[in-house]
């Protein structure tokens, strides 16, 4: 059996699955709940200053959904935790006596002054959290105060605030980052820069999830009004991998731990995290749609797919797939690939071809002898590989690397073993005379 | 009223308690829901060059009546429908998708188990029935040109309202008091629940430009050369008037009757007035020996047997209605044909049947002989073209009305479709297929100008 505990930045936790700081880590009763479904650690929901805010009492979350109604994306409006700091120090300190293998790890956001980070800081550390996670990333409202992503937008606010933290407190220090900047690799190195432990993406992402047509109206509103809310959920794992990635691969970050966020909903979202250099995995919109319950398959799935790799630990594969994500223009462009149509598994619903020829490069054919049949006229494909990513039979179309010497039929050149990209490249006016592997 | 219970021996009304009448002839098969059907239309891979939309007898475009569904437009669905098939809603309910549409959907491949198009397609022209709104289809300019259609089924009614459709005036001739043809005659009640033929019809007609004339029978009230003293043109769809004999002695018994009438007797009729037989063997293996024989065991019949000289493969009822059948409660009984009909003081009491078998391919009776005990006796081994009414001139293929593909006969100005017509499969939708194509081949005619007909052939097509 594969060992699925980590210790992230001294935060120890017997699997790498936490909550997220969102609402199912707001009270005692959900912590609870969610120690005793086998959460690995929580991120506290973020602690803010007294007098605590206040939330709408309207509809604070929408989803964008499939027909048969399974949540593929998810907003929400709600602010920091709306409850007083002391009730919630008390329910913090009370649950870890009680969980003291789980990670806990406290939320934090407060004005960007140097005194409210001194206040709270020595009250989050003797309530016995392992760790703070400074939150910078969240999106609606508080920003407006000047607080969650309008600090994680600006690189010298998170280097100020994190060395606050660092000089103030022994704890553990995460920054948790927003999404809705430019370029991700300028917070990140700002967070190094600050002493931070450790940084923790994706936040929330900019969002109006639709319109009521009929009314005319956003959603989700309250009494007629809306405003843009966090998206989250599946539809932004790929967003959030990209961002991991840029982080991991960054010669300045590169090494700085990461705790990744972003639609985990099976273990092989989190894998794929964990493959591109996370240490911790956190969870929030699974759980808000499926309960806690789901960490239980998290756990198995991840565990017999180390297994079978033989991955005797999260750091055994950890990182691992990180030195494959590059510029573009390291990619080989002597490398040359085909589709193939497997005819024994092909449906013939002619998908493929219909959008090769409407969209792309006309290279797969409708008829074959007057019969309807789709093949690959190789002496079209480009090797895109659209028809693989829309073909609805799996492992039905597949794409094959042509060996060196053999003729590629569209360009009637044979392939060029060696590596050449772009900087190489005879189109490429800049070009350099020797590889770049970038 | 006496309410005899299925035991009792004879033929006889109200078997059942009245209760039970309102849920057997209700709609057999529940409508999809909105969230079933959005979940359903899900399953479509919206293929290219779609294989239902060929298997199709209309060429609906299947993939996109479904797509349409699925982004919650079923106005826009059914207009996709309808426009391919004006009897859209009906074969929706009585196709058998099992061998058209749905037999050729890609899922069948990996699942077999296909999109459910009959539902969908019922689904979109329901929400469509239930609020119309604004008219899908619009007359274009009248262009004074007169059509006599003879024959108000699913064939007449097609080509009815696409010759109205194109401007032209018709006028619809039916022998019955009802018009809809088998859509109001000849399908299970159950199948048709609500009285939907009629609602149908009514849509259908609601276009304009036709007008319906009931009761009015080829070869009784007029004669086709009166017809074309006084149209343009005309079109036939007179159906199949006759039923074939058993061929053995027939003697006259009131248990003794064709399949065709009894369900024509029952859509008319409250069920709890139709009398019917303890014991009730049909004669047949088609759709017609189906319907007739649910609806036996429907109305309280103990026993029922349908009766096929053939293997379950040979019956041209599907595998799918010969399940219904058997789930039904009837029994069928295959390699059996009828030998005597046996009758005791004028009443009906039994049939006896040969056993059958191939020999070298050839259909055979083995010589062993059994009886079925029966009251009641439906003949449903096929039905015949009636050519008389239509006069000699006609000509005739495989004793029905010989035509081209687009239902031109051999007659000038006369066109043929439905199941009078010969080569199809005696399907509804078929039928409508032959009416649509017959209008628009008709239309180019009346306009009389072959470049103009061969665009409009094109854009038919297209649209088809």
């Amino acid at each position: 059996m594969a060992d699925l505990s980590i210790d992230f930045v001294r935060i120890k936790s017997p699997n790498p699955f936490w909550l997220a700081s969102a609402p199912p880590t707001d009270k005692e009763v959900n912590v609870v709940r969610a120690f005793e479904a086998g959460w690995g650690g929580v991120v506290w929901k973020t602690l803010g200053e007294d007098p605590p805010v206040v939330n709408v009492n309207g509809p604070r979350y929408a989803t964008l959904m499939s027909q048969d109604r399974r949540v593929i994306g998810f907003n929400n409006i709600e602010l920091i935790s709306d409850r007083p700091l002391r009730t919630n120090l008390e329910e913090i300190r009370r649950v870890k006596r009680h969980w003291p293998d789980r990670a806990m790890v406290v939320s934090l956001m407060v004005p960007v002054v140097e005194e409210s980070w001194k206040r709270i800081l020595p009250m989050v550390e003797d309530v016995g959290a392992d760790g703070i996670e400074l939150n910078f990333g969240c999106p609606h409202g508080m920003s407006e105060r000047g607080m969650g992503a309008a600090v994680g937008q600006v690189p010298e606010y998170i280097q100020r605030v994190t060395e606050w933290c660092k000089h103030y407190s022994k704890l553990p220090t995460i920054v948790k980052l927003t999404p809705n900047i430019t370029d991700v690799r300028y917070p990140a190195r700002a967070a190094k820069a600050g002493g931070a432990d450790a940084v923790s993406l994706i936040n929330t992402i900019n969002s109006v999830m639709g319109v009521d047509l009929e009314r005319m109206v956003m959603s989700p509103s309250t009494d007629g009004w809306g405003s843009h809310g966090g998206y989250c959920g599946q539809a932004v794992k790929p967003i959030a991998l990209n961002m991991v990635a840029e982080i991991a691969r960054d010669a300045q970050t590169q090494g700085l731990p990461i705790s990744g966020i972003g639609g985990v909903t099976t273990w092989r979202d989190a894998a794929e995290f964990i493959a591109l250099g996370c240490g911790s995995v956190q969870v929030c919109t699974a759980a808000m749609v499926y309960g806690f319950k789901i960490v239980q398959d998290l756990c198995s799935g991840l565990s017999n797919f180390m297994d079978e790799q033989g991955h005797a630990s999260i750091e055994d594969f950890r990182g691992r797939a990180v030195e494959t994500v590059k510029d573009w223009k390291a990619l080989n462009l002597n490398h040359i690939e085909k589709a193939v149509i497997n005819q024994d598994s092909c449906i013939q619903c002619g998908r493929c071809h219909v959008v090769c020829e409407d969209t792309s490069h006309q290279a797969i054919t409708a008829t074959k002898d007057g019969k309807r049949h789709f093949e690959i006229k190789e002496e079209e494909c480009v090797g895109c590989n659209l028809c693989v990513s829309i073909c609805p039979v799996p492992n039905t179309i597949s794409m094959r690397a042509l060996a060196a010497g053999e003729v590629d039929k569209r360009t009637g050149m044979a392939v060029n073993g060696e590596y050449a990209n772009w900087t190489m490249n005879p189109n490429n006016p800049m070009r350099t005379s020797a590889a770049t592997c970038g | 009223m006496d309410s005899p219970s299925s035991r009792a021996c004879g033929i006889h009304a109200a078997r059942l308690n009245l209760a039970a009448y309102a849920s057997n002839f209700g709609d057999a098969h529940a409508p999809l829901n909105r969230a079933q059907a959005l979940i359903e239309a899900e399953r479509c891979y919206y293929c290219y060059d779609a294989p239902c939309t060929i298997a199709c007898p209309t060429g609906i475009d299947i993939p996109t009546f479904i797509q349409r569904i699925a982004q919650d437009n079923n106005r826009g669905a059914a207009l996709t429908i309808l426009e391919s098939n004006p009897l859209g809603g009906m074969c929706a309910r009585v196709c058998p998708t099992e061998v058209l549409c749905e037999q050729a959907c890609v899922r069948n491949t990996n699942e077999e188990k296909p999109v459910e198009i009959g539902a969908l397609q019922r689904y979109a022209t329901d929400a469509y029935f239930a609020k119309p709104g604004v008219p899908l289809f619009t007359r274009e300019a009248v262009t004074g040109k007169r059509v006599a259609v003879v024959g108000a089924g699913p064939a007449g009614l097609a080509c009815a309202h696409g010759l109205a459709r194109r401007g032209h005036t018709v006028t619809v001739f039916d022998a019955n008091p009802k018009p809809g043809g088998l859509n109001e005659y000849g399908l299970a009640t159950y199948k048709t629940a609500d009285n939907f033929a009629q609602r149908e019809i009514d849509w259908l007609l609601s276009i304009g430009g036709i007008e319906l004339q009931n009761n009015q029978k080829l070869g009784r009230d007029m004669t086709l050369d009166a017809l074309l003293g006084q149209f343009d043109a005309v079109f036939l769809g007179l159906g199949l008037a006759g039923v074939n004999a058993l061929g053995i002695s027939e003697p006259q018994l009131p248990g003794l009757r064709n399949a065709v009438d009894f369900i024509a007797e029952l859509r008319q009729s409250d069920p709890v007035r139709v009398p019917i037989g303890r014991r009730v063997v049909v004669i047949g293996g088609g759709m017609t020996a189906v319907d007739a024989a649910v609806q036996s065991r429907l109305l309280g019949a103990e026993q029922v047997t349908i009766v096929y000289r053939r293997g379950p493969d040979a019956m041209s009822a599907s595998m799918v209605e010969q399940r219904w059948a058997q789930t039904s409660g009837v029994t069928i009984r295959h390699w059996a044909a009828p030998k005597e009909v046996i009758a005791e003081s004028g009443r009906l009491c039994g049939i006896r049947l040969a056993e059958t078998t191939l020999d070298g391919g050839k259909l055979v009776e083995t010589g062993e002989t059994f009886v079925l005990e029966a009251d009641m006796v439906l003949r449903a081994i096929g039905q015949t073209f009636i050519a008389e009414p239509a006069g000699a001139a006609i000509a005739l293929k495989g004793g029905r009305i010989h035509t081209d593909d687009d239902g031109r006969t051999s007659l000038p100005r006369v066109w043929a479709g439905g199941d009078c017509r010969f080569g199809g499969r005696d399907l509804t939708v078929e039928a409508v297929e032959h009416g649509k194509r017959s209008a628009i081949d008709i239309d180019l005619a009346l306009r009389g100008s072959s470049a103009v007909a061969g665009t409009q052939r094109k854009l038919e097509k297209a649209h088809g």
